[in-house]
Formats: structure tokens, sequence, C-alpha cells
């Protein structure tokens, strides 16, 4: 195993002008419950049985990210790193250390996941861009351009669970890249569709990128990912193992 | 917004149930709108179906209770005494159960995106509240045949005890929602709740048959909530087609415990919601 530089981003950063997101000592450990009922809780004691079992996610994980910055989250499966992802977006809160977030955050942790598949195109848009955060205003006045970029204006009045894959996720996806934001927080989510969209999203990004955006993403796109980021964390075992440019940090996984 | 003057927040905070009824407000006025869209779908009749149950169960209860054992005869205007306490306790169950099961029915979003989870059982009530609706148009609808006849006073009366029971069912939602994620036996004890409910609040009888009982059982009797909410009802519908409406002793200082009693069950219910919220992503 090469040599991996190990540098915590807490110890490079002096100036906190333009910080946006800051992770302290973070460690999250899962408790796995065993029993799903009283009566089984009751029961697994009286036996004695373990009720629950202890698994340990991230161990003291610290990083900051600068204003513009895309930054890549890598590792295996079971590194850590999709949970790194959801304490960030504030889906459960770490169990010591601290996070903490400036601007308007846009998650796009699945894409169409609050999509309902009996409400139209239409409906959808207007009820995932309110669960986005976006306003009634705002909706309206993006409503043209997600269509657009979707590329489905003739099926907008007809109902999603009638679209095809394709389609359902480009929508999906368009709602989410119109969503005002400060920091775009991706899971595995900016390879979608066919190549000319994902050339299209390419695009989008990097337009969101010029303009001052804050990109923080989970892939296993290892290509992919060094379109969009600069920057690359790497978890193993938990713990950051690495970070620093993406190049290296792709590098520094490959040889694991 | 830019993020030079934004303030540092922690993510996966917010204020709770205020968040839902202030920043949240266009998100929760979308959930509602899906569920009506989607709550008829493929059926022919549509939301005639909204009328036709208070109807049906209506004329279920007055067959059978007031026909069936002659209490037509015994309290006048017997149908909207029944009807009237009918609704509000299908409205009571509807908001409360739906609340119970609102964070399993939304496990999709609870786990992929922040929102405050408020959100889930207060969109269940005010789902409740717009189901509730169609049964109070029947209410009127029989009520106007009878000759009613309501002053200021009824229409505060009614007011008064559908926000008790929306209050009550909001607290007791977010109490028992919370518990539900990690004990499903939560919302099967809800359901035992509801099914007392509707017997220990005088709904398919009236609170005079306890007249006769110990004081102490009277007073706790009253001190459920869903009891001065359900007698509000009938003052307001039932009331309104007496010659003469009376209420009962100390009706009023039951109604403001009722109102400030299910408050305290809102601020402990969104108490213990905040305490076991950190769970619920990885519980469901």
């Amino acid at each position: 195993m090469p040599k991996i530089s190990r540098q915590l981003a807490a110890g490079m950063v002096n100036d906190e002008s333009d910080l946006v997101i800051r992770v302290r000592n973070v460690s999250k450990t899962f408790v796995l419950r065993h029993t799903h009922t009283l009566k089984e809780t009751f029961v697994a004691i009286f036996k004695r049985k373990t009720i629950s079992s202890r698994f340990e996610a991230l161990d003291d994980v610290s990083f900051d990210v600068r204003k513009g910055e895309g930054v890549a989250v890598l590792g295996y499966n079971g590194s850590g790193k999709s949970t790194l992802l959801k304490l960030v977006a504030g889906i459960f809160p770490p169990d010591t250390g601290g996070i903490a977030m400036r601007g308007r955050v846009a998650p796009l942790l699945e894409v169409g996941g609050g999509f309902h598949p009996d409400l139209t195109g239409r409906e959808n848009v207007y009820l995932n861009g309110a669960i986005l955060g976006m306003t009634q205003a705002e909706i309206q006045e993006r409503y043209d351009s997600i269509v657009d970029f979707a590329e489905i204006p003739d099926f907008m009045d007809t109902e999603v669970k009638h679209y095809s894959s394709g389609m359902y996720v480009r929508l999906a996806f368009a709602v989410a890249i119109h969503v005002e934001h400060d920091i775009l927080l991706a899971d595995e989510v900016l390879s979608v569709g066919d190549e000319r969209f994902q050339q299209k999203c390419f695009a989008k990004i990097n337009e969101l990128k010029a303009s001052g955006k804050t990109i923080f993403m989970v892939s296993h796109a290892l290509d992919t990912i060094q379109k969009y980021c600069e920057r690359g964390i790497l978890i193993h075992d938990h713990k950051i193992a690495f970070d620093g440019p993406i190049a290296d940090a792709v590098a520094a996984m490959r040889a694991m | 917004m830019s993020t030079a003057t934004s303030e540092w927040v922690t993510p996966g905070t917010s204020k709770g149930l205020l968040s839902v009824i202030t920043t949240h407000r266009y998100l929760l006025q979308r959930i509602v709108r899906k569920e009506m869209l989607v709550r008829y779908r493929g059926s022919v009749l549509g939301w005639i179906w909204s009328y036709m149950k208070p109807t049906v169960q209506f004329l279920v209860f007055w067959l059978a209770l007031g026909v069936g054992l002659g209490r037509n005869g015994a309290i006048d205007g017997y149908p909207i005494y029944l009807l009237s306490g009918i609704v509000l306790v299908n409205f009571f169950s509807e908001a409360f159960g739906n609340a119970t099961k609102s964070l399993p029915d939304n496990t999709n979003l609870v786990q992929k995106i922040y929102l405050p989870r408020e959100l889930f059982p207060a969109s269940s009530v005010l789902i409740a509240f717009v189901n509730f609706l169609p049964q109070v148009v029947v209410l009127l609808v029989v009520c106007v045949i009878f000759g009613w006849h309501p002053s200021l006073l009824s229409i505060l009366a009614i007011i008064c005890g559908i926000g008790i029971v929306g209050i009550l069912a909001t607290g007791l939602g977010l109490f028992f929602g919370a518990i539900n994620v990690s004990f499903r036996d939560a919302q099967n004890f809800v359901d035992l709740i509801l099914l007392v409910a509707m017997w220990g609040s005088p709904v398919l009888y009236q609170a005079s048959v306890l007249d006769s009982a110990p004081r102490w059982i009277q007073i706790v009797y009253n001190l459920n909530p869903v009891t001065p909410a359900v007698e509000l009802m009938h003052y307001g519908f039932w009331g309104g087609i007496l010659p003469d409406p009376s209420v009962a002793v100390g009706f009023t200082w039951y109604t403001l415990i009722a109102l400030a009693s299910s408050l305290v069950i809102v601020v402990v219910g969104q108490l213990v919601f905040r305490k076991l919220e950190g769970r619920f992503a990885q519980d469901l």
C-alpha cells in the first residue's frame, strides 16, 4: 500500500470567511435493534439474547468545504461515505462532534424520491419542488425551464407512472437542479439518463459551479466524478484516509 | 441569499411544529393537495363517496339505535344528536390514527431528505380535516331539514369543538407517531384508544346516563377532552334545532380544561417527538 498523506482540512484552513461546510470530529455508531415490538424486547431481555448490536460507521472525521468547491467523497461499500453525506444532509445527527452549514442546501439524495406515481408530471414538479424547499413563486418562475431541461413538454399532463424510466429520472433531475441553492448535496445521482442527457447535466453543473455554488457528492463512478470535482476525500475504515486533489484521491483509492 | 451573510446552521434541526406552519406551509398545502388528487383516482363516483359514507353511517346508526332500540322517541332530534357526535369522532379517529402511522408511511422521504418531521403527523391531521368537511356538509343539510336556527354561540361552539379535537389529535399523533417508529405496537394501541373514544364520550348516548354515577366518574369522564368537544358539537348543531338548548353544569369549565389539556398534550408530544427524532431515519 502506498503512503497515503493524511491531511485534515481542519488543519489547513486559516481563513474561515468562505467556508460553507464545517465538519468537526464527527463520529457515528449505529445501533441495530433486533427487536421491533415490545413483546420481542421483553422476551429477548428475559432470554438474555442481545437486543441490539453496534456498528461503527464514522470515527472522528473532520474537514471543511469552501464556497465554490467541488468535493467528492470516495470509498468502498461500507466505508461510511453515504453515512457522511446523510449526516451533512441532516437526515440523522452525529453521536459526537458537530456539523455546520452556511447557505441554502439542495439535497439531491435520490432522484424522484418524492414523486407520486399517480400524479401528473406537472403536479409532481410542484410537489417535488416544494419538498426540495422551493416556494410557489420559484417553481412557477422555473416551471418552463424545468420542462425544457427534461425535454418532455408533451407529457406534463400524463401521470408519471406511464413515463419511461428515462423520462422519469430526467424530470426528477430537472426539478432538483433548478432548486435555488448554495450547496448541492448529491448521492450517485449525476449519472442519470442517456449520454446526451448526461452531457447536459454536466454542462448545467459546471454552470452552477462557475456561479460559485458548492458541490458535495458521493459516488462510485470514479471517472465521472473527476469531471465535477477537484477535491476528493477518501474514507477508509470509517476514517479519512486522504483529502486532497481528486486525481490523487482516485489513485489512492485504486491502489488500496 | 449569499453565503457570506447567512448564518451557520446545524443540518437536521428546525423549530418543529412551528417551522411546519411557518416556513413549510406551501409544502403542507402541496401534500394535502396530493392526497386529495389521489384519493378517489380510478373511481367513477369520486368525491361523492365522501358524502355517501357519513350518510350511510348515519342511516345505519339511526335505524339500529333510533328505530331498533327506540332512541328516536327518547331524545328529540336524535338523528342530529347522533350525526354531530359521529362526524367529530370520525375526524378524531382519522387524524389521530393516520398521524400515528405517518412516519412509516413516508419512510422514503424521512430517509432521503431532511424536512421537519413534524410535517408528516401535521399533514395527516390536515388531510383528515379536509375529509371531515364533506361530513359537515351532510350534517348541515340534515340540520337545515330539521329547522336549524343557529346563534353566534352555536357557531363558536362548533369551531371550538373542532379546534379541540384538531389540537388533541396533533399532540397525540406526534407522541404516538414518534413511538411508533421504534415500536409498531403504538399503532395497535391507538386503534384501541380510538375504539374506546367512541364510547368514552357521549356520541351514541347522552351524558345524562352518568347522572347517577359517582362524582369522580363524572369528573374523569369530562376530563377526556373529546367529551366537551362532542358536547360543543351537540350544542352547536343539535342545540340549534331544539326550542331551548341547555348545557350541563360546569360545561364552560370543562371546555376550557379540554382546550388547555389539548395544548399541553401538543407541547408534550412535540418534546417527545424531538427527543426521538434523531433515530427516525435509521429505525424505520
